[in-house]
């Protein structure tokens, strides 16, 4: 096949949507302040309650007023765990329980509540990624304030029983926190339906713009501010209203409720088709992740034999763009913390890489990568210490 | 450095990963007369190193590296750089001296990635040990880490490939660090080095 340039990092980011990209292109006139008590500033806080609706429509959320912007999926993280911080130093309940496998956003927020002097307990995951549920129900008790779990992992996109592991939380009188910044726009998500508390996304998953995400908070539950100052957000948090931010993020959101049924159909059969290609092109490869309950775009394939970042590079200098799982091309030398807790070992998880399909992708990419695995793979072989 | 947004890594590297030279085909029956291996898969990196030696100089040279785009480069302009080369010299070089060729590699990939000097090396051991030569150049190209004690980088490596995995560890074994101690913070980069590429074996 041709050379082409082929973009298999969605879940890295996803590229602006057209569509959007137009809205806010002319949006960019609506400069007011939305917090102005003028005709131009009621406009832009009108168009941005008019975002709130279209977000909160995505996840399931009866109340608009639910859901707060915030600069996307990392603040969201971090304003449920500083809640729990003065929550849980103002004493009663201060277990928190996560697991090995979260955004290096929970895991070093969750590692700042350890050194806080907060127990808080990672769990396991199988092979496949997903949560032990009877370490789960051993973790949780009646002195669990939180229990935040990811609703679909960014690596190997397998997807958790948010729902049952709520439950649990819930069962013990604690607060339940997802982050489905990799779920929102790529499969069914319900606020109500999972019983979360709190939920964080962020726009740059689903074909809106960077720096702007939100935060979903179940009428009752707490939240402390981590940016204080104005009343915006009620309060939870301030700073001007990012116009252009918030209206691209409800474009988005509208967009992809409208188009997910759609999406996981037609992005799920290139992934499938990307992974028997894979299969076929290169022996003995594994695919990482849950078999079944994984995300339709997300596809984790150990290469024995070969290293991920070099991988990687070849795949690069042929015009294809995906990550490793790996970690060390973007500067740590460990292996990937999410393929070490499913126990694949250093070797497998050195030599993994992530393809993430988005809505652009096509048959013609697919089909590209999978003539270009091969040789790749066979090449890095022949020059490997590692036998396989 | 070229950009590094154009590529990762210098031209030169790039070139190296893409054409790497002296690379072991077992079609080509290649014979040699000594090998090293070194590394950690827990970081991702090993390499093989074959040599020909004939009257204490290198003949010729093949290598085999599992490992990242600046470890396949690193260890193929090794390869070059010592064909024709003494022992001894071959057994000073240092990684830096690769990483200069190279045109500069990113501080993270440098413990790992040049790790050929150290495959080298135990290649070349494993010459002087068949040849009844054993530890001959044990001294050789060695820094002094302790100068109260006398006690050498090489000597922090042999502690750490004894078993040696943290402070106490090193100091039971080579009592360094235990007069001035002014040592302890240049001993203890080195032992974290090394405990990363000898640890696992
Ligand atoms: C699972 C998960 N959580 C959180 C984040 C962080 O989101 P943001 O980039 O919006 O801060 C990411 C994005 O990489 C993610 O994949
Ligand atoms: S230099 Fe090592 S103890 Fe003084």
């Amino acid at each position: 096949m041709e050379r082409r340039f082929v973009y298999m990092d969605y879940n890295a980011t996803t590229p602006l949507r057209p569509e959007v990209k137009a809205q806010m292109i002319e949006d960019l006139e609506l400069y007011a302040n939305a917090s102005s008590l003028h005709e131009a500033g009621r406009r832009a806080r009108s168009r941005i309650e008019r975002s709130r609706s279209a977000v909160a429509e995505l996840i399931g959320a009866k109340d608009p007023e639910r859901v707060i912007f915030t600069s996307g999926g990392s603040e969201s993280n971090n304003t449920v765990f500083a809640t729990m911080f003065h929550l849980g130093r103002t004493g009663g309940r201060k277990g928190i329980v996560t697991t090995k496998i979260e955004h290096p956003c929970v895991l070093n927020a969750a590692k700042w509540l350890a050194e806080e002097g907060f127990p808080v307990t990672f769990l396991d995951v199988d092979e496949y990624g997903v949560v032990d549920m009877d370490q789960l129900k051993q973790a949780v008790g009646p002195e669990t304030l939180l229990v935040s779990v990811m609703a679909a992992n960014n690596e190997i996109g397998t997807v958790q029983d948010i729902k049952a592991i709520a439950a649990v939380a819930k069962a013990a009188g604690a607060y339940m926190h997802s982050d489905a910044t990799q779920s929102v726009g790529k499969i069914p998500v319900s606020v109500d339906d999972w019983g979360v508390d709190y939920m964080t996304m962020s726009c740059h998953k689903l074909y809106g713009p960077k720096g702007i995400g939100g935060l979903y908070v179940r009428e009752g539950c707490p939240l402390e501010p981590l940016i204080r100052g104005g009343h915006q957000e009620h309060g939870f948090r301030a700073g001007t209203y990012n116009n252009q931010g918030i209206l691209g993020f409800g474009l988005a959101a509208e967009l992809a409720k409208t188009e997910l049924e759609g999406y996981v159909e037609r992005v799920g059969g290139l992934r499938r088709r990307l992974r028997d290609g894979i299969l076929a092109a290169v022996p003995k490869c594994r695919v990482n992740g849950h078999p079944e309950r994984v995300l339709p775009n997300t596809l984790n394939v150990s290469f024995p034999g070969a290293e991920g970042e070099a991988i990687l590079l070849s795949l690069d200098l042929e015009g294809i763009r995906v990550s490793t799982g790996s970690a060390c091309a973007s500067g740590s030398l460990d292996p990937s913390h999410v393929l070490m807790a499913t126990g694949v070992g250093p070797e497998l998880a050195h030599g993994s890489i992530r393809f993430s399909l988005g809505r652009d992708s096509t048959e013609e990419d697919v089909d590209y990568v999978v003539s270009r695995i091969g040789p790749i793979i066979a090449r890095l072989r022949s020059m490997s210490t590692v036998s396989y | 450095m070229s950009d590094a947004f154009a590529w990762l890594y210098s031209d030169v590297v790039k070139e190296h990963f893409t054409n790497p030279k002296n690379v072991f085909n077992p079609d080509e029956g290649f014979s040699h007369n000594a090998e090293g291996m070194t590394g950690n898969i827990k970081c991702g990196d090993q390499m093989l190193f074959m040599l020909r030696v004939e009257g204490d100089v290198i003949q010729d040279v093949r290598w085999k590296t599992y490992g990242c785009a600046s470890a396949i480069a690193s260890t193929s302009m090794l390869s070059e750089v010592v064909k024709g080369m003494a022992i001894k010299q071959a057994y000073n070089i240092k990684p830096n001296d690769i990483v200069a060729k190279l045109g500069g590699l990113p501080d993270n990939k440098i413990h790992c990635s040049v790790l050929g000097d150290k495959a080298l090396r135990a290649a070349i051991d494993d010459y002087l040990s068949k040849n009844g030569r054993s530890g001959e150049f044990r001294n050789e190209g060695a820094r002094i880490i302790c100068t109260c004690l006398n006690i050498s980088d090489r000597d922090i490596e042999d502690a750490v490939k004894g078993g040696a995995r943290d402070w106490n560890g090193l100091q039971e074994r080579t009592k360094i660090g235990t007069v001035c101690g002014g040592c302890k913070e240049a001993a203890e980069e080195l032992l974290h080095e090394y405990v990363h590429i000898f640890g696992d074996a």
